[in-house]
């Protein structure tokens, strides 16, 4: 496998409404321009492009056409779009560098969420014959896997506020969070419910935004950063669609993804892509992350959840962390789907 | 040849496209397609490392993100899935996707599987969403192509029968094709003329349908094609985009497509396209496209692609046979046509296209594109290992 | 250059969807409507509801039917204060899992009950079968507490196998004109045809473009064109369609304005059809100024002005 590393990454500042189009153009253009200027490259000297978005919360078939006008693609680029997070557009481009025919990827997802009634549009992602027609959402189908590890002692909702208030805590340090904050654990839990066992503070925002990461091999990536945050595993992984018959306090996509990841030994940072509070927990448990993980520092998705670019975000943020100095081995996780159906992980390190 | 490690289609398969498949629901359809190819491939679920699914836009089907609802029918629990979308040249791209997944060294075998159903909604309605501060030219979806097939008939000077050529071999070709949704052995050039003008200077028969279907293919590595019986080996593959419009874009010889073909006669080693190849399954959902894209493929000089078709020497058993399959014009089921291309192709070189055949076919092109002509996909597969 | 505020505007998607269902969807849609719930064992032994399409370890088509009872035990619910658009009940209600008795899987429908208080995991449903039921998960109206007061639906003749399910999908979107094509749009309600250059190209585009297409820039700087210009290419509409307003034979035609570097598609009418030509000159007719709106549609269609033709080499970059 040849060396990838991740060496560059920026994102657009998380709201709840942007006044763009659902294209994303807007918040893509300056972003591509930090993202490579940083770098000091142009867009000529990017060998693949690969984006994440999705046609049905733009509410446009083709969305994804007009976002490429953001590139600027003339003359014509190799480029690629997955119907997924950016985080499987990554994935899509690491590929494409292992085949040797590119040596760079830039990849972005975007979502602005604000168009639609985000948790009702994804209850469009569930069975269409059995399902989708009750239009059961987003909150509805997390507050049911929230409520089986609440009842089955897996969790409490004391544990999951305390996830909240960790996040917000984080955040405020994080200049593109949306949602940042001091507040104390018994404050949250004297809030209403929004979807019985979850409260607001559960669940992430509704976020316009946009990433991109870019990708370089080999001697490129030393070429173009001091400490390229090195991939030395990716992969992902999905379980059953129906959600009665799989054990929803459970994880095994993401354990099978981490495990071919080449798993947690070592990892010191692990940012996790869990818009609900009880998701952390999860994972938290399903991967064995202990004490000694430091757990999305970014704030997380409960900090901003801008869709199709959070997942691309935890592995931009875990990057920063080697890129820094501050980490030499991180894991990056994203999901995809109700009730955490899909999962990535990435696990990256820094060498001296 | 890009990548690591060798990889070769092991098999192929694909479904009987209907305007309405209404005895299957999308599972169903999807499986049809797959089962066929892992018989064709002679593996069995365990052997699949991967699935890529790559369809159009997911307002066809009115489900977002179908591959989510999909994962347990296609046998993809506890595996990866990836959903490819590059518009109408998706079933192309989702062949690229899934032979880098293999060429990259990362999975050994690969079930990649491209469709829709379009009959579950209406693909006229889909693609035409009336859209706030857009006035709508109500023109239809041939009225967008049309008029860059008359520039192309002014450029370079073809008789204006060329069109009715290609649609009439189209559809006879269809015939011997079993799957094909339109089976028409008896279409000539007269009735093609004869039947009505939609878009001047497009006609009825020259026009590919809306069909229900699906297209699948095993894709597996060096040791995996050695298991099998006349694998086709991906000998290049390449996508390339560009905008939709742009001020000076070329629409009738997009560069897109042609940057695309020279980067995939390069990785083929190709450097005569009309000579060193046996076949082509090109991407042509209006007839005038043949003679277009023989130019933009780099198979004919700019500006004589249609003396090629004139003579009749892209019918089979001509000297560069085009769609044996009955391509875009026989069937459209628009996310699995870019596959079916490619998968034809593919049987093509393994000797498995029955009766449209081309004899002797050892080496053979595969062409998608899609949008308003700008995402472009393609493969080059041969019998021998490149 | 003043600031300026985006043009939206509300975009409802929707309709109905025909989904054929296949063998063993059919099965599970067709004893809903006749009142029975339908479910399919698989390999390993556990009774599906609703029945996979497919075994999970052998992916053998499920064909083993078995039905269950219409109520169960509640596995997990929710509480929705607000109900959505399309949701079983427009007053608060609670999702929940069910676990129908027979079944091994959890079935994921509304539980009708007027407080988050009633709710308990591990009480007791049954369902509401829908007065009128037609073969669509709804047949099931809710679940209800298994000894609360219901309704007995009267009785059903036996349906037929049911092949195709119709459900509408709906969804609402406000779809944002970017600012370039705000000002652009906002030209035209003034009866001005305004395009943008763009910064690095110096083309001009109309519409203007939140990134030109070439460089990846905005456009900006506002040119005003002429309501003049050329036909560059284009067909000849002949068939009538869904949402025509134009009787056939219409022109559809890319118009390239004096001073604009790239062509829109729109129509040519007052004059015969098949005496358009590439490269004819055409004027804009306008409908009536209280007419005008933000939209290139203030603009009815082009007619011929009546001028020689442009050259070929003059417009042969544009095709």
């Amino acid at each position: 496998m040849r060396d990838v590393a991740v060496v560059g990454f920026a994102q657009s500042p998380q709201v709840r409404e942007t006044t763009g189009t659902t294209n994303g153009v807007e918040m893509l253009v300056p972003i591509f321009a930090e993202v490579l200027s940083g770098l000091g490259l142009t867009k000529g000297d990017i060998g693949f492009w690969c984006s994440g978005s999705s046609d049905y919360l733009a509410g446009r078939a083709f969305s994804f056409i007009s976002a490429i006008d953001a590139i600027g693609p003339v003359p014509p680029i190799n480029e690629s779009h997955v119907e997924a997070d950016g985080a499987w557009a990554l994935f899509e481009a690491w590929v494409k560098i292992q085949t040797g025919e590119v040596d760079t990827a830039l990849v972005y997802g975007f979502g602005k969420s604000s168009a639609g009634n985000l948790r009702r549009t994804l209850a469009l992602q569930l069975d269409p014959y059995v399902l989708a027609p009750l239009y059961p959402d987003s909150l509805a189908v997390a507050g049911l896997q929230a409520r089986l590890g609440i009842e089955s002692g897996a969790w409490s909702e004391r544990e999951m506020a305390e996830v909240a208030v960790r996040s917000r805590r984080d955040a405020e340090t994080n200049p593109n969070a949306q949602v940042a904050g001091s507040k104390d654990v018994d404050e949250l839990l004297a809030q209403p419910y929004v979807a019985n066992p979850l409260r607001r503070h559960d669940c992430a925002p509704v976020t316009d935004g946009a990433s991109v990461i870019v990708l370089a091999a080999e001697e490129r990536a030393h070429e173009l950063v001091e400490r390229p945050a090195w991939i030395t595993g990716i992969a992902h992984a999905i379980d059953s669609a129906h959600l009665g018959a799989r054990d929803l306090t459970t994880s095994p996509s993401t354990v099978i993804a981490t495990q071919r990841a080449g798993g947690i030994d070592g990892v010191e940072v692990a940012e996790l892509y869990t818009p609900f509070t009880h998701q952390e927990l999860i994972l938290r448990r399903d991967l064995g992350l202990g004490a000694d993980v430091r757990i999305t520092p970014s704030g997380g998705a409960l900090a901003g959840n801008p869709m199709f670019a959070g997942g691309l975000i935890r592995i931009g943020e875990a990057a920063r962390q080697i890129h820094s100095g501050n980490a030499s081995r991180t894991l990056a996780h994203a999901t995809g789907g109700p009730a955490l159906q899909q999962n990535l992980v990435c696990v990256m390190e820094g060498r001296d | 040849m890009a990548g690591k490690e060798r990889a070769a289609v092991l098999g192929t398969g694909q479904t009987h496209h209907k305007a309405k498949r209404q005895d299957v629901s999308m599972a169903g359809l999807l499986r049809e397609a797959i089962d066929r190819a892992m018989a064709d491939a002679q593996v069995g679920w365990d052997d699949i490392d991967a699935v890529v699914l790559g369809k159009a836009p997911d307002f066809f089907e009115g489900v977002m993100m179908p591959d989510l609802f999909l994962a347990d029918a296609v046998g993809a629990v506890g595996k990866p899935l990836l959903r490819v979308h590059t518009a109408g040249s998706v079933g192309g791209s989702t062949g690229v996707v899934a032979a880098s997944l293999v060429q990259a060294g990362v999975y050994d075998r690969v079930l990649a599987c491209a469709w829709e159903k379009q009959s579950e909604s209406n693909a006229m309605w889909a693609l035409s969403i009336p859209i706030p501060f857009n006035m709508p030219v109500n023109a239809g979806a041939g009225g967008y192509f049309a008029p860059h097939v008359r520039s192309y008939i002014r450029r370079s000077g073809a008789p204006t029968h060329v069109g009715a050529i290609v649609a009439a071999k189209d559809r006879r070709n269809g015939a011997k094709n079993p799957y094909a949704h339109l089976q028409q052995a008896d279409m000539t050039v007269d009735k093609v003329q004869a039947s009505q003008m939609l878009w001047d200077p497009i006609r009825y028969d020259e026009t590919c349908p809306s069909s229900d279907g699906a297209c699948a293919v095993v894709i597996g590595n060096e040791k995996a094609a050695a298991a099998t019986d006349r694998p086709a080996w991906i000998h290049a593959t390449a996508m390339r985009s560009e905008p939709t419009t742009y001020a000076g874009r070329d629409q009738v010889n997009p560069q897109a497509g042609r940057i695309a073909a020279a980067a995939l006669s390069n990785q083929a080693g190709i450097t005569t396209p009309l000579e060193e190849t046996d076949a082509a399954e090109i991407y042509v959902p209006f007839s005038w496209f043949e003679p277009m894209w023989l130019e933009n493929l780099g198979f004919m000089p700019e500006g004589q692609g249609w003396k090629l078709t004139e003579a009749g020497e892209t019918e089979i058993g001509g000297q560069l046979p085009i769609n044996p399959s009955g391509g875009v014009l026989s069937s459209n089921p628009i996310g699995a046509s870019g596959m079916l291309r490619f998968a034809e192709a593919a049987m093509q070189v393994m000797g498995r296209a029955g009766e449209h055949q081309v004899d002797g076919a050892r080496k053979a092109l595969g062409h998608a594109y899609g949008g308003g002509s700008q995402f472009f996909a393609m493969w080059v597969v041969g019998a021998d290992k490149p | 250059m003043t600031v300026v505020e985006p043009l939206s505007a509300p975009m409802e998607l929707a309709f109905d969807y025909t989904r054929s269902l296949g063998p063993t969807l059919s099965r599970f849609v067709t004893g809903l409507a006749n009142a029975t719930v339908v479910g399919a064992r698989a390999s390993d032994g556990r009774v599906y509801v609703p029945p996979l399409e497919y075994d999970p370890v052998t992916h053998e088509p499920l064909r083993d039917f078995v039905e269950v009872a219409d109520r169960g035990t509640v596995l997990t619910w929710t509480w929705t204060d607000e109900p959505l658009p399309g949701q079983p009940l427009d007053r608060p209600f609670a999702w929940a899992l069910v676990q129908l008795d027979g079944a091994d899987t959890g079935f994921l429908h509304a539980v009708a009950v007027d407080s988050a208080d009633t709710m308990r995991t591990g009480m007791r449903v049954r369902a509401q079968w829908a007065q009128e039921r037609r073969g669509h998960v709804r047949d099931i109206e809710f679940f209800l507490p298994e000894d609360a007061a219901g309704v007995v639906p009267p009785p059903q003749p036996p349906v037929e196998p049911i092949a195709v399910m119709t459900t509408p999908v709906t969804m609402a979107v406000q779809h944002s004109a970017s600012i370039q094509e705000t000002r652009y749009l906002q030209a035209l309600k003034e009866g001005r045809l305004v395009g943008q250059r763009c910064p690095v190209c110096r083309k001009v585009y109309i519409p203007p473009r939140g990134a030109c297409p070439v460089d990846g820039v905005p456009t900006e700087e506002e040119v005003e064109l002429p309501d003049k210009g050329i036909v560059t290419t284009f067909c000849i509409v002949n068939v009538p369609f869904l949402g025509q307003r134009i009787k056939p034979p219409y022109v559809a035609a890319y118009v390239l304005l004096d001073g604009a570097d790239i062509a829109f598609l729109h129509l040519i009418l007052d004059c015969p059809a098949e005496d358009v030509r590439m490269g004819m000159r055409v004027e804009a007719v306008w409908k009536p100024r209280e007419e005008w709106e933000y939209g290139l549609q203030n603009v009815t269609h082009f007619r011929p002005t009546g001028e020689p033709d442009a050259g070929y080499d003059s417009y042969k970059e544009h095709l």
